[in-house]
């Protein structure tokens, strides 16, 4: 007789390594786990999206001969100086504290040469950004750490932050390692103590409170500067419709892979809706309202390539924001520093304890001899590239779809690979004619 | 003296006018039927003085700086938010968020003040002659926060180095909020409070209130104190 053959060593899908690890970690700490980054699940993405293409019914367009326009105009809505950007891609707010002073400037340097703007972030304004930043957006945060009025006026745009995608209903959490000397100043704080940034405003709650604190910060400017509103991927329609009848310029929607500088696992992994799912709702509340290209419409969570861009646009956005990708672009979990991301237990591309201030690319940190690490100038210039290469992607994709301009891009330019995908992305699964949930067959 | 008859200027021709009257630094002026308008005298920069006859809206004199500003009625919510500089006076009542966010000057509320009072107050000084409702100096980072009267519920939830006296009764204490010793030094402080708010009370009928400071950087032990 045979002997029974053994069975190899079976893992559960349930109780997978991860999950366990989670568990002992869990088990011998007592706390939560908290890191930066976004979502690391998979969830439908733009990935899941394909354009057509043009064909016999649509004609294309001479790739470096005919022109495709990729500038955009934002804030048309009530601001007196709306802002005019190059490229439809804009550096999102990242706040000074959780990234270091010559991040800042790298981001306000490559953004400014590509022809965009960058943002501040939960901390202030710092000197970095503002002097190396043409298009400066100044986020109004519930935090108000560093708020006054004199940045104010000399932001070009204000950003009305009520939510994150990485967080949505989360406020922000620096720990006391990265709370040096000058970012406790600019917070108003001790040194070295935890800051919470608080999830909520703290002096207004609803639209209609929003509505009149967004009076009052267009008379603090004069009503010039646009006045965004950020929301996370939550409620994608109704946020959007409420931020148009708060009186927003623009809104900035950030889905649930959006990165963070830190906070709950928990939080990042299992709150809020991915960036795919949260376009069509946002476009469709702006259309019902007749607002569609007149409150822009900003687009953020995961964007990576040029061609996320132009199917974040073809499904209605105006624009687009990256966080994450711009941090890689300047050095972020970069392999050259191998060992030391060896050396704290990970390995590059996985790091994420940014809440820590250990970070080996010396971005995510406020040590000074790490920072050290990131030249201003150099890491702008990788970021210029690296916003060029996204830029001319989306413009060949759009000329193969025959558009002169990236806006020109529409739902009917894609198909979907997935089920999923075409019923979020409201267009049809390839091969057929079926949205999910709007008819078809 | 110059006036300003809200019944007939719009809200940016007021603000602008008060702006650049601040910008250019001198001046007394007076706004008549604000009519409980928001966003009156916002953002003004310069030491001009400001009277309003009657009452406001949300967020008067928002973020002001260095200027005088003097309500003789009530006021809605969040007066003086963000205020830099300046000194603001309210005769009557202020709604919630008084003071939010202040970096600096004083805020003078002469009636009462509603909830979340110095709500993450960064500097600024309040006096507020009345009571103060719930949840006030929520999250304060810094400044002092005076009242005469009673505080409400969770006093102090969260707070970190801002000072708070009260001479009245306090509802309930917030987290990490603990009453603490009035020393000389706070006597002091109190003393030129009181005297520059035009308050008559005695430094010594005051008890003093700050962070107990455990929870400033994250503990489990502490997870039932959130
Ligand atoms: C290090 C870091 C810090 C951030 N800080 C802020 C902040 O201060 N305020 C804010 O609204 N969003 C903040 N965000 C979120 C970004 O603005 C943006 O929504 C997000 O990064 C977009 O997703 P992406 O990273 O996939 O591009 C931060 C993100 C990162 C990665």
């Amino acid at each position: 007789m045979d002997k029974t053959p053994p069975l190899p060593p079976r893992d559960s899908w349930t109780f997978s390594p991860d999950v366990n690890a989670e568990i002992r970690r869990a088990a011998a700490t007592g706390i939560y786990d908290i890191r930066g980054g976004g979502a690391k699940r998979r969830v439908p993405h733009f990935d899941d999206l394909l354009f057509l293409g043009a064909s016999m019914s649509r004609y294309p367009l001479e790739g470096y001969r005919e022109k495709c326009g990729t500038n955009v105009t934002l804030g048309t809505r009530f601001a007196k100086k709306p802002i005019e950007l190059k490229i439809p891609i804009t550096i999102a707010g990242m706040s000074f504290g959780s990234l270091s002073g010559p991040a800042k400037e790298a981001l306000g340097r490559g953004a400014t040469m590509a022809g965009t703007s960058t943002t501040t972030g939960d901390g202030g304004m710092t000197e970095e950004e503002r002097g190396h930043s043409q298009t400066l957006v100044y986020q109004y945060l519930p935090s108000r750490y560093g708020m006054n009025p004199d940045d104010l006026r000399r932001a070009d745009a204000i950003e009305i932050v009520v939510g994150q995608g990485a967080k949505p209903g989360g406020g922000g959490m620096l720990l006391g390692q990265k709370i040096t000397e000058r970012v406790a100043g600019m917070r108003n704080l001790p040194e070295g103590i935890d800051q919470r940034s608080a999830c909520r405003h703290p002096d207004w709650t609803g639209p209609d409170d929003l509505e009149i604190k967004i009076l009052e910060l267009r008379e603090i400017t004069g009503w010039e500067k646009p006045i965004y509103i950020k929301v996370g991927g939550a409620r994608p329609y109704y946020d959007t419709a409420l931020a148009v009848k708060a009186g927003a310029d623009v809104v900035v929607l950030d889905g649930m892979q959006g990165g963070t500088a830190a906070t709950q696992d928990v939080f990042i992994e299992h709150v809020g809706q991915p960036t795919l799912a949260c376009i069509r709702p946002a476009v469709k509340a702006l259309q019902d309202l007749g607002m569609h290209r007149k409150v822009q419409l900003i687009v953020s969570g995961g964007i990576r390539t040029g061609a996320d861009v132009a199917k974040a646009l073809a499904m209605g956005a105006d624009a687009v924001s990256i966080g994450s990708a711009a941090l890689i672009a300047i050095g972020e979990n970069d392999p050259r520093w191998g060992k030391e991301y060896d050396a704290l237990g990970t390995t590059p591309d996985a790091y994420d304890d940014w809440h820590e201030g250990k970070d080996p690319a010396g971005i995510t940190t406020q040590d000074p001899e790490l920072m050290k690490r990131v030249d201003p100038v150099d890491a702008a210039r990788r970021l210029h590239n690296y916003l060029s290469v996204l830029t001319l992607e989306c413009q060949t994709l759009a000329r193969a779809c025959g558009k002169s301009h990236v806006h020109n891009l529409e739902p009917e330019d894609l198909c979907a690979l997935t089920i999923e995908a075409a019923a979020m992305a409201g267009v049809p699964l390839a091969g057929t004619n079926w949205i999910p949930g709007q008819g078809g067959f | 003296m110059r006036t300003i008859d809200m019944a007939t200027t719009p809200l940016r021709d007021l603000n602008s006018t008060l702006q650049a009257a601040a910008a250019s630094g001198e001046g007394q002026w007076e706004i008549v039927n604000p009519k409980g308008s928001h966003a009156v005298a916002v953002g003004l920069d310069g030491p001009i003085a400001v009277t309003i006859k009657g009452s406001t809206g949300y967020y008067c004199a928002g973020m002001n700086k260095a200027a005088k500003i003097h309500v003789t009625g009530s006021v809605g919510p969040g007066v003086a938010e963000n205020m830099m500089s300046g000194h603001v006076i309210i005769e009557g009542d202020a709604s919630q968020y008084a003071g939010a966010t202040g970096h600096g000057g004083l805020l003078v509320i002469k009636g009462n003040a509603s909830s979340r009072c110095g709500i993450s107050m960064k500097g600024i000084d309040i006096v507020v002659h009345g009571n103060i409702g719930h949840m006030s100096a929520f999250m304060a980072q810094s400044g002092n926060l005076v009242v005469l009267g009673d505080a409400g519920d969770a006093l102090g939830d969260s707070l970190y180095e801002a000072r708070l006296f009260v001479r009245g009764s306090v509802k309930s204490l917030g987290a990490d909020c603990v009453e603490k010793e009035m020393r000389p030094e706070h006597v002091e402080i109190l003393r030129d409070l009181l005297d520059r708010s035009g308050a008559e009370a005695k430094p010594e009928e005051f008890k003093r209130y700050g962070s107990a400071r455990q929870l400033y950087n994250f503990h489990v032990d502490n997870a039932g104190a959130y």
